[in-house]
């Protein structure tokens, strides 16, 4: 093993290589700012050009990129509450707030430090657990995917407060909701599109996103322009810019950074559960976990709150490495964009890669990891400078929000409609948030819901109907458990309050 | 019996529940499929139930943190210009082509938010458009359509 990372190291560090991290970290951030261009769509514009280089400075360029656009995404959640690609939703809970706070510089800094550490520590459970998590990942079967997707909705438990429990379920069954509209994914029978052609493919994650997060944000900020309760607190450009994090900060980091990276590392080593899951479990497990003192401050800026989905979803994209080298299954859409290029390189990743050509593995492993310290070497400095985005007025700002909102879903669909269903989502959710119905649960139910009824689909095909596959195997019994631990103890806190 | 907003929008979600399980129960499903497990209608039908069991114990249970909105320092006004003047964007984008309408679109938003330096708004909307378009289009090569540049020769 210490050979193969030897022999990763020296192909990674190469002059050439370095520079090429370096420019892929650049477009791959700017590229990522952008709503609608993800990770995903970052490395496809990228293949044809890795083309034209060896396989290893190809994937050193990718990994450049990749790096560059999850932190390009972290940066518009935080800064417009316009998280593009759904890993970097959880982000904006805290992150956006804190900006607001005038502390944008500083959110900045939180994620790129513990997006660093998220991806230093799994890369370091990826050197010692990558080939036995793979047969773990293989031992997940479809009821204990529907049973993580439980899971992970009740982790909207985390996101109400105050008795708000039961908004937030109703905003669970709303995404769920819009997530079934379209063409079922294996009959092909159209639901809910009322013999509109556009809706026939379903309603897309950035447009629900941009809907409910970006548009609705800058039509709540002209709705409240007069409302003395939300005035803007006025903030100078150096404390906007400012990256300094204080001891008690770096304290709450220390804590929250080793448990979001294990749970992010484990969720996406499985197939098809990725960086989303991860980031809203263990932004859900820190709320839980966290003083009451500290609770009270998650989603209005709390340091863990933004620390912990940041840590998580970098451990988990190094996690969905680990089936995709090893079984060649690629556990995202980026990973499976990413497997493309490397058999287009004549790499073909499984079980006998790590064996026969474990020079092959390290490479892209230590790539990975190059490409992320130099991301945050090239980025830390140019944060005061990004952050200042904040200090445009208001009456520059929105409309610029509005257009990358528009842009976004317009570059992706090219039809009117889809901006009219944006327009319409923003209006309704923003009546809904001035009465204090939680978004968050919405976008997490929406993401997970195709998922969720294909997993319920399979396990009840599998059972004949009966609802059984619940508790047949010890693994969906032992995360159900979880969930209804989770659920009485949120009950139990609330009527604790009441008393 | 006090009546608040939130019950309101728990009373329309419940409505909206009810109609979605109608429709759920009206998706037409393969002969082969009907008594299967599990059809296309299985997820939708339990979504639709879940929506009447939330919002029905929302309506039901009393509510101790009531949201009180002072609707009187609200901007519904510019709120709704800027949302009709979006509509019209995304009404004549297709059409016109998206340099022209998306520039306008800008500048039409920072006038009725109350910007009146001209140059700025212009430099932050046309030149920006143009700079945006070049990034996206000339560099990244994502195609934009734009009847307008075409046809005055700017865009092949």
């Amino acid at each position: 093993m210490i050979e193969g990372i030897l022999i990763g190291l020296t192909t990674a560090l190469t002059f050439q290589n370095i520079l090429m991290v370096m420019v892929g970290c650049f477009f791959g951030t700017i590229i990522g700012m952008l709503p609608g261009l993800g990770p995903m769509t970052a490395i496809a514009l990228m293949i044809p050009i890795t083309y034209g280089f060896d396989p290893a400075t190809g994937l050193i360029l990718m990994a450049g990129v990749y790096y560059g656009a999850v932190f390009g995404g972290s940066t518009s959640s935080i800064l417009l509450n316009a998280p593009g690609v759904p890993g970097t939703v959880a982000t904006s809970f805290d992150g956006y707030p804190m900006a607001q706070q005038g502390k944008a510089g500083k959110a900045l800094a939180i994620a790129a430090w513990s997006s660093f550490a998220g991806g230093t520590l799994s890369a370091i459970y990826l050197l010692f657990m990558a080939p036995s998590l793979s047969k773990v990942s293989l031992s997940f079967r479809s009821p204990d995917y529907f049973a993580l997707m439980i899971l992970g909705l009740t982790a909207i438990a985390a996101f109400s407060s105050k008795g708000q429990f039961l908004k937030a379920m109703m905003m669970v069954v709303l995404g769920l909701m819009l997530a079934s509209v379209g063409q079922d994914s294996l009959s092909d029978i159209t639901r809910f599109t009322f013999n509109n052609m556009n809706l026939t493919d379903g309603i897309s994650f950035v447009l629900v996103v941009m809907a409910t997060f970006a548009m609705s944000e800058a039509l709540t900020i002209i709705l409240k322009r007069n409302d003395p309760t939300s005035a803007a607190k006025q903030v100078s450009l150096t404390e906007l810019g400012s990256i300094k994090i204080n001891k008690e900060e770096r304290i709450k980091m220390y804590k929250t950074i080793p448990r979001s990276s294990v749970i992010g590392f484990l969720i996406g080593v499985l197939p098809g559960a990725g960086a989303t899951i991860a980031s809203f479990l263990a932004y859900g497990m820190e709320r839980n976990v966290v003083s009451d003192e500290e609770k009270e401050k998650f989603g209005k800026g709390s340091v863990n709150g933004l620390s912990a989905p940041e840590t998580a979803n970098n451990a988990a994209c190094s996690g969905s490495f680990v089936p995709m080298l090893t079984l060649g299954i690629p556990g995202s859409g980026t990973t499976a964009v990413m497997l493309g290029a490397l058999l287009g390189f004549g790499v073909q990743p499984g079980p006998r890669l790590y064996m026969t050509n474990p020079e092959i593995f390290w490479s892209i492993i230590m790539s990975m990891y190059i490409g992320m310290v130099i991301l945050l070497i090239l980025n830390l400095p140019l944060i005061p400078y990004i952050a200042r985005i904040l200090a445009v007025p208001k009456n520059y700002l929105i409309p610029l929000i509005l257009f990358f909102s528009v842009t976004g879903i317009y570059v992706m669909s090219f039809n009117n409609f889809d901006i009219y269903l944006m327009i319409g989502i923003a209006v309704v959710a923003t009546f809904l948030r001035l009465y204090d119905f939680p978004m968050p649960p919405l976008i997490l139910a929406f993401v997970l819901g195709g998922l969720m009824e294909e997993n319920l689909r399979r396990s009840l095909l599998l059972s004949n109907g009966s609802w059984e596959f619940l508790w047949d195997r010890t693994l969906t019994a032992f995360i159900l458990a979880i969930t209804i631990l989770i659920v009485v103890w949120h009950i139990y806190k609330t009527f604790k309050k009441k008393n | 019996m006090n009546i608040n907003t939130t019950k309101i929008i728990s009373l329309l979600f419940f409505i909206f529940s009810v109609f979605y399980l109608y429709t759920a129960y009206q998706i037409q499903v393969f002969a082969f499929d009907e008594n299967a497990p599990f059809n296309a209608r299985t997820f939708p039908i339990y979504l639709g139930y879940a929506g009447l069991f939330f919002s029905g114990l929302k309506l039901i249970l009393p509510d101790p943190n009531t949201i009180k909105v002072e609707h009187k320092s609200l901007e519904y006004k510019k709120t709704g210009i800027l949302i009709l003047i979006a509509i019209v964007y995304g009404a004549t984008i297709l059409k016109v082509g998206y340099f022209l309408t998306t520039s306008l679109f800008l500048f039409a938003s920072y006038y009725f938010l109350g910007e009146r330096r001209w140059i700025l708004m212009f430099l932050l909307s046309f030149p920006f458009v143009a700079a945006f378009m070049y990034l996206l289009h000339g560099i990244l090569d994502i195609y934009l359509r734009d009847p307008f540049l075409q046809s005055i020769g700017v865009m092949g």
